[in-house]
């Protein structure tokens, strides 16, 4: 019996649960340096001086540099279609673009006289202007880069089309926020960089890409890749913050380099809540068009999206933004526009969905705003318009094709989960009563695009004389579990145990290649490339049993349960896993080792139907997520634990989008949410249980038949409970309320919505 | 999230440490539980030249009877607060309060006496304190002294313990049956109020005493609401007049014209539990 597609437990949890796990913080290196360093306090100036006079000769001190000092190009932005004029210099150089921008580095014998010597530096600026809106920078009056000329660093246009309404009886436009949230990791950003005795650089770090890593730093500090060693001890989540090189990563390099000693730089919340990038910051208009009975025509949607200070991958949100735009409709008509601009603000970077959640957030509330205009209900109105289950591969008017799916089960099983016709029956009656506690539905269908990268993986399995097996994965997990999947996928094609199965990532000398982990990949890609190998070694193995046991390779079967080899009809004579090790050794003088660069076969297309309930207080504002139902569908399944474990986390986090979080400035670019005392980071005392179920809808792209799992909850989840705060007041005409849908964004819908009932005029605005 | 360097020295007795507190003046800092005192160091908004442990001064955690009402000492716990029969009996209000402020964790290393002498107007014991009008006893180099509960907020942040004293017990009246209510809301369970209300029946002429939590930069009385009922307003018709005469503060939150509208809901939701 197979063990895939079990509630196989996390092998990583007894040590993270019991010792700990040993972070980049944690580690012991003789006689190492700390690093930290001087950030600016302005939004937006010029450095006319840095005076660190005091600090150089503060106790402890060793080393205080400044960008100057370190001669190192600036960091274009990492993608070729982004402007590449707006580089970024490794430590601000001349002008500070953000508050955070780092702008000297002080290295001393401890953290605490580094922290101590960093705060007698002096940094003397000239203020320039400020411009936080991406509304405002679209303008280009206020110029991060006076030398470019322009805010604007990418730009998408598609579908034009000037009669793009024509036969629609009703058009509904929305402007939405999708505002900018902190990824919050709990492990904060932290590397440390030690010269070994050959003189190679061995870099530890907290990183979703071990390999990524090694490049960067080998083009960024201008080495070659094979003198440069990378390791990713324990990793305290990521999100898709940690896909990427900071500058700080680099400058721990440097000063490793510089000093001859050992660095280690591990940053403060405070700290990371500025350094660490920011995700999401779309400004979206939204346009639907569509007949009176509730068959959707036409969907445009143009959007702002703030890249920060520098464009890095945020800026580019738009166009996985566009690629997902029409989400899980057969809409015949899209249209999609789209401006990237610098502000000064904390760079935007990849955050769990990358603008896949903007575009289900998009079109699901431009759904129920339509579903309102033509007093449909919104089950109704998204079954009528969901791709048919019998055109797969789709091909979406924005261009993008669908593998596979199967939405209307997904919706009529989350619709029957939750109850639904009793829960608008249960929200009828409370309006009736007319209380201050009024309940609201959401649903929210999505589809997202998982394996989007087009790049493959390394995979390898190698058997040891002792008949335990090694993987070797270029995934880089950092709690996803690969430890579990990969080995049970091993076990199930090598009938080795689970727990004579060891599996390693994140180390570049003990594995050659790779590529990491994000954009909900690892699975269909390095898993399927594991999996790969693993049959691979099996051929091997079975050829030298055949050798062995004097028999022709066709007849060598395997016999999982005894883990051995032997020909058909004849089990009492057999060869074990040790002994073919062994025999490769002794006859090819090569370990018994399959590896497998899997290309990629392209992207997959997860989906599914989340329904939210809350409970609105229309007198405070405040919300109540009461339920939440989340049925997915990411293809097979190989561990259903882990991944409800992705859905959960992936629910608290897009909840939390809908709720609470945000990341606020003030109009002099301030941030006003800089720590967790600010930032209202989701706990369980603020969710309900879940109850997550899955459909199964293979993927034709991988053997596997597996879709991501990383981000769909999170995909899934914010646009339902934003729903659901809409339709808890939309009896009170209030049509839409921004995210987060704090107490006071409620009291304003509600006060505007009365507002506009008083005028006796008919609006579909929400509050700002 | 280093703190800049400080002395510290664990006191042994009260005296001890009115004695160093005398001696440094404004330069030193009394550290009991630490959740407020802490948090600011680390991020260098507080920088004491010296922090004066008073957590391990014995016969300062206590809840004892004191006939017509509870003496608490300063370093009782929010958790032990909210578990003691004593309280949850004489003075339910202040059981209840101790045991909604932020989290498990905040709670065991959290003290009534700590809340009271930061004077952070968004704390939810200041408000208790005020409504029950309580009674603070100071003790400095010199002794001894009590303090109305009134006279207690001066400012943000500001109280009228000395440089040199220190607030040993807090003092307030039983409740028995008295009816009572407390309401707050927070963006998340762990916050902060973004606005807070307690309202208490107190004893003896029967009227009804209304405070307010992180409404303006003090913790203060709704003194036009409770005017109003003692003049025979309904709680609904004093309720809508919470805000009066207050001084509101705006933030991220809240604007103000958010949070009064807020006050006049939660004092309205308090007095509708108070008056039942």
């Amino acid at each position: 019996m197979s063990i895939l597609g079990n509630r196989v437990l996390r092998r990583e949890d007894p040590k993270l649960l019991t010792t700990g796990g040993t972070y980049v913080g944690d580690l012991d290196l003789p006689s190492a340096l700390s690093l930290t360093f001087v950030r600016a306090t302005i939004a937006h100036g010029r450095i006319l001086g840095v005076d660190s006079k005091d600090a150089k000769r503060a106790p402890g001190v060793v080393g205080v540099f400044t960008c100057d000092d370190m001669g190192l190009a600036p960091m274009p932005p990492s993608m070729a279609f982004l402007n590449q004029a707006m580089a970024r210099p490794l430590l601000a150089s001349g002008v500070v673009r953000y508050v955070g921008e780092a702008v000297v580095a002080v290295v001393a014998e401890s953290a605490a006289a580094a922290t101590d010597a960093a705060e007698l530096v002096v940094i003397d600026y000239e203020p320039l202007a400020v411009v936080v809106d991406p509304l405002e920078a679209l303008k280009d009056e206020t110029l991060l880069f006076p030398e470019v000329g322009t805010n604007n660093c990418f730009e998408l246009q598609f579908g034009h089309d000037d009669r793009f309404f024509e036969g629609c009886d009703v058009v509904v436009r929305q402007r939405i926020i999708n505002q900018r949230v902190a990824p919050c990791p709990l492990e904060t950003r932290a590397a440390a960089a030690l010269l070994e005795g050959d003189g190679r650089l061995l870099f530890y770090s907290s990183t979703q890409s071990a390999h990524g890593v090694r490049d960067t730093l080998a083009s960024s500090l201008d080495l070659a890749k094979e003198s440069i060693h990378v390791i990713t001890p324990d990793v305290g989540g990521g999100f898709g913050a940690k896909a990427t090189v900071y500058p700080e990563d680099v400058v721990t390099a440097w000063c490793a380099r510089r000093l001859g000693r050992p660095i280690v730089w591990s940053e403060t919340r405070s700290e990371s809540m500025l350094g660490l990038g920011h995700g999401r910051a779309q400004v979206q208009d939204v346009e639907i068009g569509g007949t009176r009975d509730g068959r959707i025509l036409a969907y445009r949607i143009d959007v702002v999206q703030d890249a920060g200070a520098y464009p890095a991958i945020g800026a580019m949100l738009p166009f996985m933004t566009r690629t997902m735009a029409t989400g899980v409709y057969d809409i015949a008509r899209a249209e999609f526009n789209s401006t990237s601009v610098v502000t000064n603000t904390v760079p935007t970077v990849a955050y769990r969905g990358a603008g896949r959640p903007e575009a289900a957030a998009a079109i699901e509330r431009a759904m129920d705003c339509y579903a309102a205009e033509i007093a449909m209900d919104p089950g109704e109105l998204r079954r009528k318009n969901l791709i048919a289950a019998d055109v797969f591969p789709y091909t979406t008017p924005t261009g993008t094709e669908y593998d596979s799916g199967n939405y209307v089960p997904a919706l009529d099983l989350a619709l029957e989960m939750a109850g639904y016709p009793k829960l608008r029956a249960d929200q009828q009656a409370r309006r009736r009563a007319g209380g201050s506690r009024q309940l609201g539905i959401g649903l929210s269908s999505y589809v997202e695009i998982t394996n989007g990268v087009p790049e493959g993986e390394y995979g390898a399995v190698e058997i040891l004389p002792n008949g335990k097996a090694i993987v070797r994965t270029g995934t880089s997990p950092h709690g996803q579990g690969h430890h579990t999947s990969w080995a049970m996928l091993v076990a199930d094609q090598l009938g080795i145990a689970m727990e004579d199965i060891e599996v390693i990532h994140g180390d570049t000398d003990l594995v050659p290649r790779g590529v990491g982990t994000f954009g909900s990949r690892s699975l269909q890609i390095g898993g399927a490339a594991v999996n790969q190998a693993a049959i691979e070694v099996v051929d091997k193995a079975r050829a030298l049993a055949a050798d062995l046991l004097e028999a022709d390779v066709a007849d060598i079967v395997l016999d999982k349960p005894g883990a051995t080899f032997h020909v058909a009809g004849t089990p009492s004579i057999s060869r074990g896993w040790a002994e073919l090790a062994q025999a490769s050794l002794e006859r090819a003088g090569e370990p018994l080792m399959a590896e497998v660069d899997l290309p990629t076969a392209g992207a997959t297309f997860p989906f599914g139907t989340h329904v939210a309930v809350v409970e609105v207080d229309t007198e405070t504002g405040q919300v109540r997520l009461v339920s939440h139902v989340a049925v997915d569908d990411a293809g097979r399944i190989l561990n259903p634990l882990l991944a409800e474990g992705q859905v959960h986390g992936g629910i608290a986090q897009g909840a939390a989008q809908a709720l609470v979080e945000e990341f606020s400035y003030d109009a002099a670019g301030n941030p006003l949410t800089g720590n967790f005392a600010d930032y209202s980071i989701i706990s369980a005392a603020e969710l309900p249980s879940f109850d997550a179920a899955f459909t199964e809808t293979p993927t034709p792209r991988n053997a596997l038949g597996a879709k991501g799992i990383g981000e769909s909850g999170t995909i899934g989840s914010t646009p339902a409970v934003q729903n659901a705060v809409v339709d808890a007041l939309s009896h009170l005409g209030v049509r839409h309320v921004d995210m987060a849908t704090t107490p006071e964004r409620v009291w304003l819908a509600i006060q505007a919505a009365r507002a506009d009932a008083g005028n006796g005029t008919k609006s579909r605005k929400g509050a700002a | 999230m280093i703190p800049a360097s400080f002395d510290y020295v664990r006191a042994d007795s009260l005296d001890q440490a009115t004695g160093l507190l005398e001696r440094h003046g404004d330069g030193a800092k009394v550290l009991a539980g630490g959740h407020s005192l802490l948090p600011l160091m680390k991020l260098r908004l507080a920088v004491p030249e010296v922090l004066v442990d008073i957590g391990r001064i014995p016969g300062l955690s206590y809840v004892r009877d004191g006939g017509d009402h509870l003496a608490v000492g300063a370093l009782t716990t929010h958790d032990e607060i909210a578990r003691s029969p004593l309280v949850g009996s004489q003075l339910p209000l202040l059981a209840h309060v101790a045991g909604q402020i932020g989290d498990p964790q905040v709670r065991h290393r959290g003290t009534i006496g700590g809340s009271l002498a930061h004077g952070d107007p968004a704390s939810d014991l200041p408000a208790v304190v005020l409504a029950l009008r309580g009674t603070l006893v100071l003790r400095g180099p010199g002794g001894s002294r009590e303090v109305d509960s009134e006279a207690f907020h001066l400012g943000f942040l500001e109280t009228a313990v000395a440089p040199d004293e220190i607030l040993t017990e807090i003092r307030l009246p039983k409740m028995g049956e008295l009816g009572w209510g407390f309401e707050k809301l927070t963006k998340r369970a762990q916050d902060w109020a973004i606005v807070g209300a307690v309202a208490a029946r107190l004893d003896g002429d029967g009227s009804t005493a209304i405070a307010l939590i992180n409404v303006g930069p003090v913790p203060a009385r709704a003194l036009a609401a409770e005017a109003a009922l003692e003049a025979g307003s309904s709680p609904a018709e004093a309720a809508a007049r919470a805000d009066d005469g207050i001084e509101v503060s705006g933030d991220l939150n809240a604007s103000e014209a958010f949070r009064r509208h807020l006050t006049r809901v939660l004092v309205g939701r308090a007095l509708e539990k108070a008056l039942v």
